[in-house]
Parts: C-alpha cells; sequence; structure tokens
C-alpha cells in the first residue's frame, strides 16, 4: 500500500516524532536469543528459543512452527493478549524463512515489564531484535509502529497511554525494511480513509529511524568481535 | 568486479541487505556450456547469505561480512543455538541405544544417530563399550533440513582420528558458537594464552559445547571460567586478566590452599 507525496503537506499539523526508544540483545543467558526493547516508558522484554524439537502434534513437515507467548505483566492471558500474539505470530512468520528449518519449534516469549502505550509496536520491535540476536533466517526486517487519532483529527505518532485513551481512533502497522510496505495492520476505532492513508504514510517515514537504529544497534553489539 | 560486496567486507549486516551483482559476476551457474573467460569471478555465498536470482545476493542474518580468497563471502554471527552441518566435528551426548544405533543430542532441532559400527576396531561381535550419558567427539556425515542427522566416530581410511568416546574426568560446558569458532582459528590469541597459563586438553565441538581437562579441578575449573569470560571481552581486555589469573596463581602456589580466590578468579 505506497502512498503517494500529496499526503506530507498535512504532515505539518502532525506530531510525528516518536519517543526516544532504546535496546540491548543477548541480554538472557538461557534462551538462544533475546532483546528488550524500550520506547518511552513501554518496555518489553523478548527471548526466542530454536530450532528446537517439536511436539508430533505441532509438527509441519515443510516448515517451522512458530509459537509466540505474550506474557502480561499481572494476571492471566486474556482475549487482548491472544489477539496480539496473533498479530506478532502472522507478522514473524511473514519475515521469517521458515521453509530453512521444517520440523522444528520456534518459541517467541514476550514479556510485558511496562506498558505507557503502543505496546504492539514494541511487542514487534523487540521480537524482530530478539529474532535478530538467535541467527534465525529472515527475508527482511520489520519494525512495528503506533499511530493515534485524535478527535481534531490531529495525528500522534507513538502514542501514550493517555493520548491513546483520548484519542478517537489507535492504529498499529508492521513495516517490512526491504520495500517499506504494510505487513500487519491493528487498528481500533473510526476514521476515513484519508487517515489511514496518512498513516501509513507517516508510518512508513517514522519506521526509516527505527531501521537505522536496529543498524546501530547491531553495530554496536558486535563493535567487540570486530 | 565483486564491488559491491567486497567493499563491505567486516561491515555489520543485517537481513534483508541486498548486494546487486554485475553481470560478469553472477553466482556459479551448473548449466553454462563454455566459461567464458571474462566471467571466471563467480561469488560463493556461505552461510548467511542467499541467492535470490542470478545477479542478487540477499543477506538472511545479522553478522560481520568476512570474505576469503578469491571470492567466498559469508556471514560470522553470533548464535547460541546449533544448526548440524555436513563435515562439523560435534561433542555429543549419547541419550538411548535402540537397536544398532545410539541417538545422540548434538544441540540441534533433532537427535543425530551414530551406528555401532562407526567406531575404530568395531564389528558385529566387537561391539563399543558406550554407555547412555557417555560423551562421543564425532563427526556430521549427513546433516541436512530434510534428514535425520547422522554421525560417525571414524575418518574415510576407518581411522579413529581423534575422535570417539571421552575418558573420565574433565568438564564440559556451553558457549556461543561464535566463540568456537574463533578459538578455532589457527594461531588464536585466547588458546595461546591458555598455553602459557596451564597445560590443559581442550576439545571445541563446532556445536558450542567445549571439554576441557586440566590437571587439578581448581584448574579445570579456571579454565573453564576463562573460556567463558572470554566471550564477552575485547583484545586488549583479554591479556589483562590473563595475567591477572597467573599472577593470582603464583600467589596460591606460594600460600598454599587459598582455594576461594582461585574460584573467584
Amino acid at each position: 500500500m505506497e502512498v503517494c507525496s500529496a499526503v506530507d503537506v498535512k504532515c505539518i499539523k502532525s506530531n510525528s516524532t516518536l519517543r526516544e526508544f532504546g535496546c540491548e540483545q543477548s541480554l538472557l543467558s538461557r534462551p538462544d536469543g533475546s532483546a528488550s526493547f524500550i520506547q518511552g516508558d513501554t518496555s518489553v522484554m523478548a527471548a526466542v528459543y530454536g530450532p528446537a524439537e517439536v511436539k508430533v502434534s505441532k509438527e509441519i513437515y515443510d516448515r517451522a512452527t512458530l509459537e509466540v507467548v505474550i506474557q502480561a505483566k499481572v494476571g492471566l492471558p486474556s482475549v487482548k493478549e491472544r489477539s496480539q500474539e496473533q498479530c506478532v505470530r502472522e507478522t514473524c512468520e511473514a519475515s521469517l524463512l521458515m521453509l530453512l528449518h521444517p520440523r522444528s519449534s520456534l518459541t517467541l516469549i514476550l514479556q510485558v515489564l511496562h506498558d505507557h502505550g503502543s505496546l504492539l509496536a514494541c511487542f514487534l520491535n523487540a521480537a524482530c531484535m530478539a529474532l535478530m540476536d538467535a541467527g534465525l533466517p529472515m527475508s527482511c526486517l520489520f519494525c512495528g509502529v503506533t499511530c493515534a487519532i485524535a478527535s481534531d483529527g490531529q495525528i500522534t505518532m507513538d502514542p501514550t497511554a493517555v493520548q491513546e485513551k483520548e484519542s478517537r481512533a489507535v492504529l498499529t502497522f508492521a513495516i517490512d525494511s526491504t520495500e517499506q510496505k504494510v505487513m500487519m495492520s491493528s487498528t481500533k476505532g473510526s476514521f476515513s480513509v484519508q487517515e489511514l492513508h496518512e498513516c501509513i504514510a507517516l508510518s512508513q517515514k517514522a519506521s526509516e529511524n527505527i531501521f537505522k537504529f536496529y543498524r546501530v544497534s547491531v553495530q554496536r553489539r558486535y563493535s567487540k568481535t570486530l | 568486479m565483486e564491488s559491491c560486496l567486497k567493499g563491505r567486507v567486516g561491515e555489520v549486516l543485517l537481513p534483508g541487505d541486498v548486494f546487486r551483482l554485475a553481470r560478469t559476476e553472477t553466482t556459479i551457474s551448473l548449466s553454462d556450456p563454455e566459461p567464458d573467460p571474462l566471467r571466471t569471478q563467480k561469488v560463493v555465498c556461505g552461510p548467511g547469505l542467499r541467492r535470490d536470482g542470478d545477479h542478487v545476493v540477499v543477506s538472511c542474518k545479522s553478522g560481520v561480512l568476512k570474505h576469503k580468497q578469491p571470492n567466498m563471502y559469508w556471514v560470522d554471527s553470533q548464535q547460541r543455538r546449533y544448526v548440524p552441518a555436513k563435515g562439523e566435528s560435534v561433542i555429543g551426548i549419547i541419550t538411548a541405544k535402540s537397536g544398532d544405533v545410539f541417538k545422540v543430542d548434538v544441540g540441534g532441532s533433532e537427535q543425530a544417530s551414530l551406528s555401532y559400527l562407526a567406531f575404530e576396531g568395531a564389528t558385529k561381535r566387537n561391539r563399543p563399550n558406550v554407555q547412555v550419558g557417555d560423551l562421543v567427539y564425532a563427526q556430521l556425515i549427513i546433516a541436512n533440513k530434510d534428514m535425520e542427522p547422522e554421525l560417525v566416530c571414524i575418518d574415510s581410511s576407518g581411522r579413529a582420528n581423534g575422535m570417539g568416546v571421552f575418558g573420565a574426568g574433565g568438564l564440559l560446558f556451553k558457549v556461543s558458537l561464535g566463540l568456537v569458532r574463533r578459538l578455532l582459528t589457527p594461531q588464536n590469541e585466547i588458546v595461546k594464552g591458555l598455553e602459557k597459563l596451564f597445560p590443559c586438553e581442550l576439545v571445541l565441538g563446532m556445536n558450542g559445547r567445549v571439554w576441557v581437562r586440566a590437571a587439578t579441578v581448581q584448574k579445570t575449573l579456571i579454565v573453564a571460567n576463562l573460556l567463558e569470560s572470554s566471550e564477552n571481552m575485547t583484545a586488549q581486555q583479554r591479556p589483562i586478566l590473563f595475567k591477572r589469573v597467573a599472577d593470582g596463581n603464583l600467589q596460591i602456589k606460594k600460600e598454599g590452599g587459598r582455594e576461594r580466590d582461585m574460584e573467584s578468579e
């Protein structure tokens, strides 16, 4: 879903800056890959196990089985977590080269450390960093960007929990790194087609910054072995 | 000729980084009837690089791009999980005996099989003495994504050649696959440093398992701790630590019985 540059004129009125973000890779010793991702006050920890042995009931004969588990900060997993799990899993499945590890299991565990808005985007970013850390073959990277549309039509990128609550609609996109196309979208609330296009254009622009950050972060990690 | 790949050797790549090769440097094509002398510069893609059509190479792992003369390229990444690859030597743990094969855990997604005839001097009458729980150093002769991996403890001429069941004593521990590959490079600084400290037996499996045996249990533990800590150290920090251990060790010899200090090193 490419959006032309005509939208750029309207971008001026929107608040298009992301909150500051940070990341740490391979911080856990037991999983095969791990990462923590922080966006403003939102913080998520991700761990990846695999390719490992798979249960016969979950075995797929020509590709790997990916399981995503989201652990809430408190309480048991509910419908909300389940739907987020599905969003993350489908995005990961699209970017991972699962055909290279048939009959094996990949497990991705996402632990919420603190939720202060744009949680799904943070899940996606943490998942991508953890999958990269585990060294699983991927065709491209992905990142998550959340936009909130306020009642007056103002678009806020990477909203906080308060901004999300006050907004008319919240949209989260997963953007891929090679063509900046939308891999997944999750929306809540009502918005016009025009607003959807604006949000996608803004997210694609913001994703450039996130991918730049990914590169710097990985470069720093490998700096000791260069 | 291989400008776009060569120019980025030593740089950090991310999955999805694309390299477009010029027409003269296509990846190897098997169907070319008469190779053009101008097209001799063909690119061989190693782990972490993937061909996408005839003239495009895409990376699929994050890591450092490496190059070997004349035209081999691969991505060196720090992984923990082992994916069996043909020809690699690994340390396995025997998990089961079933009929005429042993099941061996090599750290991959599937257990490998090891025939009882694949030991030096083994015959149908004369079975090797291997028990469940034993460690073996073996080589993978079959390893691909669609088949069960298969191990042997002999080379092509039927000799053990250093492979087989481990003796008593020693310590097995896990490090990252990147560290094992670093340790196995010829004239490695870490191995050289260890050699100066203590004489020890060191077995490195490409699956990230390392087995150490030194003169005493304490020395074995020190070597294991040194190897584990050298994972996250720069080339400058390492000699400092090795020197500290060497000095500390001398002190212990003088005073005797200061085991606790040794452990903490």
